[in-house]
């Protein structure tokens, strides 16, 4: 089937839009984060660039994610057959979900966090995976394919939104135990006084890793079913597969440690962030660097 | 800062509350067991159960499978690219013997890596039955006592009325009690006895299906490792290649690549039989990915067994064809250049299509001809390539996977083929030791060569393709399956299910009568204390009370 090139243009031109929204925002949040001393005092502190930085990232989303439905249509499949697709599409996922949650909960104090690496990966995307659309090699073909994808995409989006959580919840807990023991606040001060509390943190983080494990094992069983009727086998110990695997493991570690065993705080953020780690590390270096069947980085 | 160092009475009382709620609790304690000293081997073993079984040990074992796992990712896998780790062993002589030494390059096969799950795989077992047994009890019994003081729990609340304890407790219980039991609740209630202040209240518990979905949970693990372990064990899985218009019996001999598991027996292969109608393969023709297959199909028809009807399918990329326990898969594609050779006398003797290896992704294949029954013997060693060129560095190749020029670069060899020595022969490949070589020609389709030193000639007659089938059989895979989905659905019950218990009591404080209400869950579950204020609105409803105070220690604790 032929490629559709004026779709896959304008797929390009919504992409480098969509981060022309997100760079706007990513200053709106800043401007927020600069103006937002002491939100608990003042709570309206930076609050006026903080809604003109969400709608900037409503609209950067709309845009990106027609981004990723015209290069989808440009070829007539699912946008996710190389890594700069699944770039855009992830981006796309991690974005996605993190409107949906502010639907929810005020979440102004995350955007800056998150917006700086959708920017990141978005770049990179577009710079160095960029490849041009071009039709699928056949063992791609596939519903099972399209399943594990679109799951892998979204448990993307909330892995990193885990992760950024995680993070500043280290930094946040780390202020509120030198200024317990006496000490200066440190170099965390400025993020510590824009963003919820350790405590509150450290749940949320949870909620979010609690309601990606089912999801992430849901990828991964996917995955199986798609590999049996590709090659013969649902697990064959591929560099991507085993990657998943251990990811799956970094994560369930996690919940053990903060279910089961109770840890709560940094040491068992650790254990998120290393699980993390193994995510992204599949994620980039396996698709490069490992040699397997899944390589089809399109490089 | 959690309330836990300011409120030490009212986590006290939580915590034993706790272990009553937390029926792996007990076995946690295991872990601070000291080694016997003195046990002989019967303690010992009993104390090694028991470390075994401890939710730490469990965990450290997911850590170690998890990082033993990685060198398969890092070193190549004999089972997945056997022709890698020779090539690794002519790279690294001196440290591949030491690293195949430790089971480098078998990793998922080793000792080490099975006695890892084998050993997670009992432990799990362990945890499992006491914790299903007291499950099942506990979900059984009643909802518990109320604990004495409710006020002092993390998540409640009180609200003043103005009826009677009695009252409350007679019009006011069973009401909550049907409201509660629509919200799926399980209730008790405990009458307002004279003497006891504190014993009318309702004590209610919901969300048992959480431990449920946690064990299922677990167990469906314990169901994955035994499957996929099964799989590896009874198994097999081999390559066989076909040739468009030819059939093949599945039977060990027609096998090019065969990988038996430990326990699986050769003889109990189904031999069904394949006849191989047509392979279409599309390719893309434009833009940067030119040349790609878009597509394969492989038209069949097939026998189950020798005597079942002759039925007719394609088998496509993603579509395999399943047979009792074995499942064919079409994996790939290549050329038969079709040859026919005669001797000096122009008689024929031979004519076949023969199977070419593809070297690259614009199928310049290579291949051997071997005619034995000529004296002296003839080999041709050839390189066919669909869409022909010769360039200076590549020599020839292909430039296009389709036949849009097909062609034949042959060197011919005449001696002696080394048939009669009884090694095996590989079929792709000329034993050069007794033969020389004559002359090298290319030749289009329907062209001839004729061979120098009055060897006869060789005439390309046309091409077939051939399709490259894998043929995989593992028993356990639907039991995998069944243990992949049991493990979604138990961490989605174990994860997103709360369980949480509630008290209503009613108390009379200063001449007044009060209602107290409370809750709290076992688990990471910042929502009891919307349960506690649903409850708290619906009594304050009930009794017409407008403004109530919302005692959560939590907010005290700020
Ligand atoms: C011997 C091995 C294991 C033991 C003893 C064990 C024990 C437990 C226990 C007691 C819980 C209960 C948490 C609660 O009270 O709700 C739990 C939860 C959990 N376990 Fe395991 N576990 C084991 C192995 C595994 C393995 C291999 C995995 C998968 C990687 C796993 C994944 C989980 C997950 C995701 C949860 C959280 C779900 C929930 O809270 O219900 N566990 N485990």
């Amino acid at each position: 089937m032929a490629i559709n090139e004026s779709y896959a243009q304008i797929s390009n031109i919504l992409v480098y839009g969509s981060m022309g929204a997100y760079t706007f925002a990513m200053f709106s949040f800043a401007t927020s984060f600069a103006q937002g001393r002491d939100t608990e005092i003042n709570p309206s502190n930076g609050r006026k660039a903080g809604n003109i930085a969400m709608s900037l990232t409503w609209l950067g989303t709309f845009i990106l994610g027609a981004g990723v439905l015209f290069r989808g249509l440009s070829a007539s499949r699912v946008p996710w057959g190389n890594m700069y697709e699944f770039s855009i599409s992830g981006t796309f996922g991690v974005m996605l979900v993190l409107m949906l949650i502010s639907l929810k909960r005020d979440i102004r104090w995350l955007g800056l966090f998150i917006i700086l690496p959708a920017l990141l990966s978005l770049g990179l995307a577009i710079t160095v995976l960029y490849t041009e659309s071009a039709q699928l090699i056949p063992a791609l073909k596939s519903y099972w394919l399209l399943i594990h994808v679109s799951a892998a995409v979204v448990s993307a989006g909330v892995f990193s939104i885990g992760g950024v959580v995680t993070i500043l919840q280290m930094m946040v807990s780390r202020v509120e135990n030198r200024v317990a023991a006496g000490l200066t606040p440190g170099r965390f001060e400025a993020v510590a006084r824009r963003v919820p509390n350790a405590e509150v943190l450290d749940v949320f983080a949870y909620k979010v890793h609690a309601f990606v494990f089912p999801l992430w094992t849901f990828t991964v069983v996917a995955g199986a079913i798609w590999a049996r009727s590709a090659w013969g086998r649902y697990w064959g110990w591929d560099p991507k597969e085993t990657w998943a695997f251990i990811t799956w493991v970094g994560y369930a570690a996690y919940l053990h440690a903060r279910i089961t065993v109770g840890w709560k705080g940094n040491r068992a953020a650790w254990i998120a962030l290393a699980a993390f780690a193994t995510f992204i590390f599949n994620y980039f270096i396996v698709n490069f660097f490992f040699q397997g069947l899944h390589v089809y980085s399109g490089k | 800062m959690t309330d836990q160092s300011k409120n030490p009475q009212n986590e006290s009382l939580a915590d034993s509350e706790l272990s009553e709620l937390a029926p792996g609790a007990e076995l946690q304690q295991h872990s601070v067991d000291a080694a016997p000293i003195a046990l002989g081997a019967v303690g010992w073993v009993r104390w090694m159960w028991r470390q075994l079984i401890t939710m730490r040990t469990a965990l450290q074992l997911l850590f170690l499978l998890a990082v033993a796992s990685i060198p398969g990712s890092v070193f190549p896998q004999r089972t997945q690219s056997p022709l890698k780790v020779r090539q690794y062993f002519d790279e690294n002589p001196t440290t591949a013997p030491i690293l195949d030494r430790i089971g480098m390059f078998d990793v998922y096969g080793s000792s080490w890596f099975s006695a890892i799950y084998i050993l997670l795989m009992i432990s799990l077992v362990g945890c499992i039955i006491p914790r299903a047994r007291v499950h099942w009890k506990s979900s059984r019994s009643l909802p518990p006592v109320a604990p004495r003081n409710l006020l002092r729990l993390r998540h409640s609340s009180t609200i003043q009325v103005s009826k009677t304890p009695s009252e409350v407790s007679q019009e006011f219980f069973p009401v909550l009690q049907k409201y509660l039991a629509t919200k799926r609740w399980r209730t008790v209630v405990s009458e307002l006895d004279a003497n006891d202040p504190t014993s009318g209240y309702v004590s209610a518990e919901r969300g048992y299906l959480r431990e449920t979905g946690n064990l299922i949970f677990h167990l469906a693990i314990v169901v994955i490792l035994i499957s996929v372990a099964a799989g590896s064990l009874f198994g097999y899985r081999g390559q066989i290649l076909v040739r468009e218009g030819t059939s093949i019996t599945n039977v060990l001999s027609q096998y090019d690549a065969f990988t038996p598991g430990r326990l699986f027996n050769t003889e109990s292969l189904v031999p069904f039989n394949i006849t191989l109608t047509d392979l279409a393969v599309t390719y893309e023709d434009t833009g940067i990915k030119a040349g790609t297959a878009l597509d394969y199909a492989a038209t069949i028809s097939y026998r189950e067994t020798p005597d079942s009807p002759l039925e007719k399918r394609t088998i496509g990329v993603n579509d395999p064809l399943n047979i009792g326990n074995s499942s064919m898969f079409l994996v790939g594609h290549g050329y038969a250049p079709r040859f026919e050779v005669r001797d000096a006398k122009g008689n024929l003797v031979f004519d076949d299509a023969v199977i070419f290896l593809p070297q690259d992704s614009n199928m310049t294949s290579t291949g051997v001809v071997k005619v034995a029954d000529t004296d002296p013997q003839l080999g041709l060693q050839i390189i066919f390539a669909p869409t022909a060129v010769v360039t200076e560095q590549q020599g020839p190749h292909s430039l296009f996977p389709d036949l849009i020029d097909p062609k034949a670069f042959m060197s011919a060899w005449i001696g002696d083929l080394g048939l009669d020595t009884g090694r095996p022969q590989n079929v792709y490949t000329l034993d050069k030791t007794n033969l020389k070589r004559i002359g090298f020609e290319e030749i289009a389709v329907g062209e001839t060569w004729d061979l120098p030193k009055n060897a006869g000639s060789v005439k390309l007659v046309g091409v077939d393709q051939f399709a490259t089938f894998n043929i995989a059989s593992d028993p356990a895979q639907n039991w995998a399956l069944v243990g992949a989905i049991l493990a979604i659905v138990g961490v989605i019950a174990g994860l997103y299910i709360q369980r949480r218990r509630m008290w209503v009591r009613v108390v009379t404080r200063d001449g007044q009568t009060w209602i107290e209400i409370a809750a709290m869950s076992r688990y990471e579950d910042v929502d009891v204390s919307s349960v506690v204020e649903s409850i708290t609105q619906f009594c304050a409803s009930h009794f017409g009370v407008e403004r109530f105070a919302e005692v959560t220690n939590e907010e005290k604790s700020h």
